[in-house]
C-alpha cells in the first residue's frame, strides 16, 4: 500500500505547489485547513521550507541550496538581508541572539522563524538575486554538492562547475524528475582531494581519465548509493561507469530515472537508492541502468584520482579543508573563513558581503565544513581583507578546535532530534580550546556532533564521532552523546565505530581531553595521525582510552531539552510556548 | 469520527488528525517486557516505524534504546494514548505501564 506520502506526492508536487503556499501566505497561517495540514508540510518541503518541531507551530525553517555552494556576488548578502527582516524569533538564543543563518553541511544555507505569510515577498528577493529555494528538501535533486573551489584550484583535474550548472539546470523543476521515492543528493568533483564527498550521496560523479578511441579523456566516474542516515551508513558503490561531461546529464538523468521506477515507494524507510544498491548489487543496477534508461553504450569506468584524495583523509599532513588563504589559477585568492558550527549573524553576514565586496569578486562560497569562503582576492587586498573585524571571529587561521567543530539542529528546531547540538558544541569547542594542549603535529582534528542517527552533521566520518542519546546520570535521566571513533574519508574511507556509547553530555570534554592524552602517551611517534592510531587498534582497546570525566565544562541543557518549546527560552515550557503565532509575533490560538 | 492516525518525518512524531501528538526522543519505562534483562527498561524511543488502533488504544511500533543498560531493538505495540469521545488523549510517558503484546487486532 502506497503510504500517505505517496498519496498527497501524487495527488499535488512539485512546481503546482507554489501558487498553494501563495494563496496560504495571504489568508494566513490559520487558513492553512487543520485536517490537511500534514499533506501541506509535507509538500511545502519540496519549496525548502520544513515545519520546525512541536512547540513551534507556524514557524518554517527554510533552505536555499545554491549549486555546489556558490553564491555569486550580491547573493550573500541578499541572504543576509532576509536572515535579517525575516529570521527572528519570539526568543534569543544565548550564542547567537536572534536572526542569522545556517550554514549546513551539505553547501546550503538555513534560516529558522519564517512565517508563511512572509515567504512570498522573501521568494521575489531570492528570485530577484538569482537564488531559488525550489528542491532544497523533499524528494528530489537536492542542490548539488561538489569541492567548493571548483574552478579557483591550482590543481583541479577538471573544472566541475560547468556539469554541475548543466545538472542543476536540467534537473531543477524539471516534472519528470521532481517526484522521486526520496531525497536525491547528488556530488559532482572535479578536484583531486576528494573534497565534494562524493562517498556519501545517493549519486557521485568523480573525476577520472579514460581512454576512449586512442585518446585521454577527462571526465566522471559514477558511484551510486551513498548516505549516512538511519544506522545505516553506506559508502557510494563503483558502478563501472565513466562519463564524459556531455554524457553527465543524461547518465545523471537515467540513474534518477531508474530510481523514480525502481525505489521503494511502500516504505520510506527503505527507499533511499543506497537500499536498492544493496539489493541489486552495482552490476545489475549497470544493467538496469544500460538497457532501460541510457539510449547510448556507456563506457566502462575510467582511472580514479581516489589514491591522491587528502581531503579528510587522515594523515598528518594534507589538506583537510579550505580555511586560510590559498592560491588561485589566475592570480588571485581564495579566502576561507571558519564559521564555528556553521552559524553566522546577519549583522555579521552583511560585514562579510561588505568584505566580499570591497576586497574580492564578491562571490561568497560555502563548504560541507560549514565554512564560508570569499573568492577572487588579488595579492594586494588580501591584508586588507584579513584586518578586517568580522575576521577576528570568522577566522582565516582558526584554532583547531574551532576549525574542526560541526553541529547539526538539534533539539533548537529538529523534530527527530533527541539531544542540543550547536549551543552546545559551541561550548564544547571554546573549553577544549581553554583546557586541552592539543598533541604534537596536530592540526586538524574534526569533532561532528549529530542530535540524532539522521546523521546531518555527518558525525561517521569525523575523527571524534558524536550522536545524541541519552542516559541515566545521578538517578535522572540526562541528554548523552554516543561517542564513536576511525572516521575519516580519502582512498579508503571509513566510518566510525560507536566505541564508547550514552556519556552524559557533560562528560564528554573530559572523554575528548582523556583520549588525546592517551594518544599523545600512547602514539608511535609524532608522525602516527590521530586516525592511524585509531584504526591501529580494536574498539575495546580504544573504550579503553576514552574515560569520560567530569571537568569544569559545565552543559546547561542536561535536562529534556525537546520538551521546551525553545530550549533558551526564559520559561521553556511547552505550556509557555507563544507558537502559532502572526508575523508581528501576535500568539494565534492553537485549536479552535 | 474516524481518527487519522500517521507516522511523519522518518519517524519524528506521530500524527493524530493532522497533529503532532507524540513526539519521539521521550523516555518510556515498560514493566512488563522482554526488552533487555532490566527490571523496568527505560526505552528512549528514537523514531517511529508504525502506529495503528486496537478499539480505542492508540499503538505504535518503533526502534529505541534502554537508557541504563543499552539495549537496542524495536518496540512491537507499545500504547502511547487512547481514543474518548473522538479527541485523542496521550499517555504521560513517565509512567509505568506494560508493554502491549503484538497483536492482530491492531489496525
Ligand atoms: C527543522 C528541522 C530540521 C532541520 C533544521 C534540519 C537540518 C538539516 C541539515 C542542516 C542537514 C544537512 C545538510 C543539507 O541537506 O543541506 C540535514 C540533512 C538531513 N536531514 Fe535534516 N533537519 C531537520 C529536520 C529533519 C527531519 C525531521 C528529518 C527526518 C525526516 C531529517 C533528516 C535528515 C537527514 C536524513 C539528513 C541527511 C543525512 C544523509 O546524508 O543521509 N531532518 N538536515
Ligand atoms: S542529525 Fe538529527 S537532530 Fe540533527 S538536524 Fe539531522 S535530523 Fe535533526
Ligand atoms: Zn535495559
Amino acid at each position: 500500500m502506497p503510504t500517505d506520502v505517496e498519496q498527497w506526492k501524487s495527488e499535488l508536487y512539485g512546481t503546482d505547489i507554489r501558487e498553494h503556499i501563495e494563496r496560504f501566505a495571504e489568508t494566513g497561517w490559520d487558513s492553512i485547513p487543520e485536517d490537511e495540514r500534514d499533506a501541506w508540510f509535507e509538500r511545502f518541503k519540496w519549496y525548502g521550507l520544513y515545519h520546525q518541531r512541536a512547540g513551534q507551530e507556524s514557524y518554517f525553517m527554510m533552505r536555499i541550496g545554491p549549486p555546489n555552494g556558490v553564491l555569486e556576488p550580491g547573493q550573500f548578502r541578499t541572504v543576509a538581508e532576509i536572515a535579517k527582516e525575516y529570521s527572528t524569533g519570539p526568543a534569543e538564543n544565548p550564542e547567537f541572539g536572534n536572526g542569522w543563518l545556517d550554514v549546513t553541511t551539505r553547501q546550503a544555507i538555513q534560516l529558522h522563524w519564517i512565517n508563511i505569510e512572509d515567504v512570498p515577498a522573501i521568494f521575489d528577493e531570492l528570485e530577484a538575486a538569482g537564488l531559488t529555494t525550489m528542491q532544497a528538501c523533499g524528494d528530489s535533486w537536492r542542490n548539488i554538492v561538489g569541492c567548493p573551489v571548483a574552478g579557483k584550484d591550482e590543481h583541479e583535474h577538471v573544472d566541475a562547475l560547468p556539469t554541475i550548472h548543466e545538472l542543476n539546470d536540467r534537473f531543477k523543476g524539471n516534472a519528470e524528475h521532481s517526484n522521486l521515492p526520496r531525497k536525491w543528493k547528488v556530488s559532482v568533483t572535479g578536484c583531486r582531494e576528494g573534497c565534494g564527498q562524493g562517498d556519501i550521496n545517493d549519486l557521485a560523479l568523480e573525476p577520472a581519465t579514460k581512454e576512449i578511441d586512442g585518446e585521454d579523456r577527462e571526465g566522471f566516474n559514477v558511484r551510486v548509493g551513498g548516505g549516512l542516515a538511519r544506522n545505516e551508513p553506506r559508502f557510494a558503490r563503483d558502478i563501472d561507469v565513466f562519463v564524459t561531461p556531455e554524457q553527465a546529464a543524461d547518465v545523471s538523468g537515467g540513474i534518477s530515472a531508474l530510481f523514480r521506477e525502481y525505489g521503494d515507494r511502500e516504505n520510506r524507510y527503505n527507499a533511499r537508492i543506497k537500499f536498492l544498491v544493496d539489493e541489486w548489487g552495482p552490476e545489475k543496477l549497470r544493467d538496469v541502468l544500460q538497457e532501460e534508461f541510457v539510449e547510448f553504450e556507456l563506457h566502462t569506468a575510467g582511472e580514479d584520482l581516489r589514491s591522491e584524495y587528502s581531503y579528510n583523509a587522515g594523515e598528518a599532513a594534507g589538506k583537510h579543508d579550505h580555511v586560510g588563504v590559498h592560491g588561485q589559477p589566475d592570480g588571485n585568492n581564495y579566502v576561507g573563513l571558519n564559521v564555528l558550527v556553521g552559524r553566522i549573524g546577519a549583522d555579521d553576514a552583511l560585514d562579510i558581503a561588505d568584505a566580499a565586496d570591497e576586497h574580492g569578486s564578491g562571490e561568497v562560497r560555502l563548504t560541507q565544513r560549514q565554512n564560508i569562503i570569499l573568492t577572487d582576492v588579488p595579492d594586494e587586498r588580501v591584508d586588507d581583507l584579513l584586518a578586517e573585524p568580522a575576521l577576528d571571529h570568522y577566522s582565516p587561521d582558526p584554532h583547531p578546535f574551532m576549525r574542526g567543530s560541526i553541529a547539526c539542529t538539534g533539539t533548537e528546531f529538529c523534530s527527530l532530534s533527541i539531544v542540543e547540538t550547536k549551543n552546545r558544541q559551541v561550548r564544547y569547542a571554546r573549553w577544549l580550546k581553554e583546557n586541552v594542549a592539543l598533541p604534537a603535529g596536530v592540526e586538524d582534528f574534526h569533532i561532528h556532533l549529530s542530535g540524532c542517527t539522521a546523521s546531518c552533521a555527518q558525525p561517521q566520518i569525523a575523527d571524534i564521532s558524536l550522536r545524541g542519546m541519552k542516559t541515566r546520570k545521578d538517578g535522572e535521566p540526562v541528554e548523552a552523546l554516543d561517542i564513536g571513533l576511525g572516521g575519516g574519508l580519502g582512498e579508503e574511507p571509513q566510518f566510525a565505530s560507536w566505541v564508547t556509547e550514552r556519556v552524559p553530555a557533560d562528560e564528554v570534554p573530559g572523554a575528548i581531553r582523556n583520549l588525546l592524552a592517551n594518544f599523545e602517551d600512547q602514539r608511535e611517534d609524532e608522525s602516527q595521525s590521530f586516525r592511524e592510531f585509531v584504526a591501529a587498534r580494536d574498539d575495546e582497546e580504544l573504550a579503553a582510552l576514552v574515560e569520560p570525566e567530569e571537568t569544569s565544562y559545565d552543559d546547561p541543557f542536561m535536562h529534556n531539552t525537546k520538551r521546551t518549546w525553545y530550549p533558551y527560552a526564559e520559561e521553556d515550557s511547552l505550556d509557555d510556548s507563544p507558537a502559532p503565532a502572526s508575523p508581528d509575533g501576535t500568539p494565534l490560538s492553537a485549536d479552535d | 469520527m474516524a481518527t487519522e492516525l500517521r507516522v511523519l518525518d522518518d519517524g519524528a512524531w506521530i500524527s493524530v488528525d493532522n497533529q503532532r501528538r507524540v513526539p519521539n526522543s521521550d523516555i518510556w519505562p515498560l514493566a512488563v517486557t522482554d526488552f533487555c534483562g532490566c527490571e523496568t527498561a527505560h526505552v528512549v524511543l528514537e523514531a517511529f516505524t508504525d502506529v495503528g488502533v486496537d478499539r480505542d488504544g492508540v499503538a505504535v511500533q518503533a526502534v529505541g534504546q534502554c537508557i541504563d543498560c543499552g539495549t537496542e531493538g524495536a518496540l512491537d505495540w507499545l500504547a502511547v494514548g487512547r481514543v474518548r469521545d473522538g479527541a485523542f488523549h496521550p499517555y504521560d510517558p513517565g509512567e509505568l505501564r506494560p508493554r502491549l503484546e503484538p497483536g492482530n487486532d491492531i489496525r
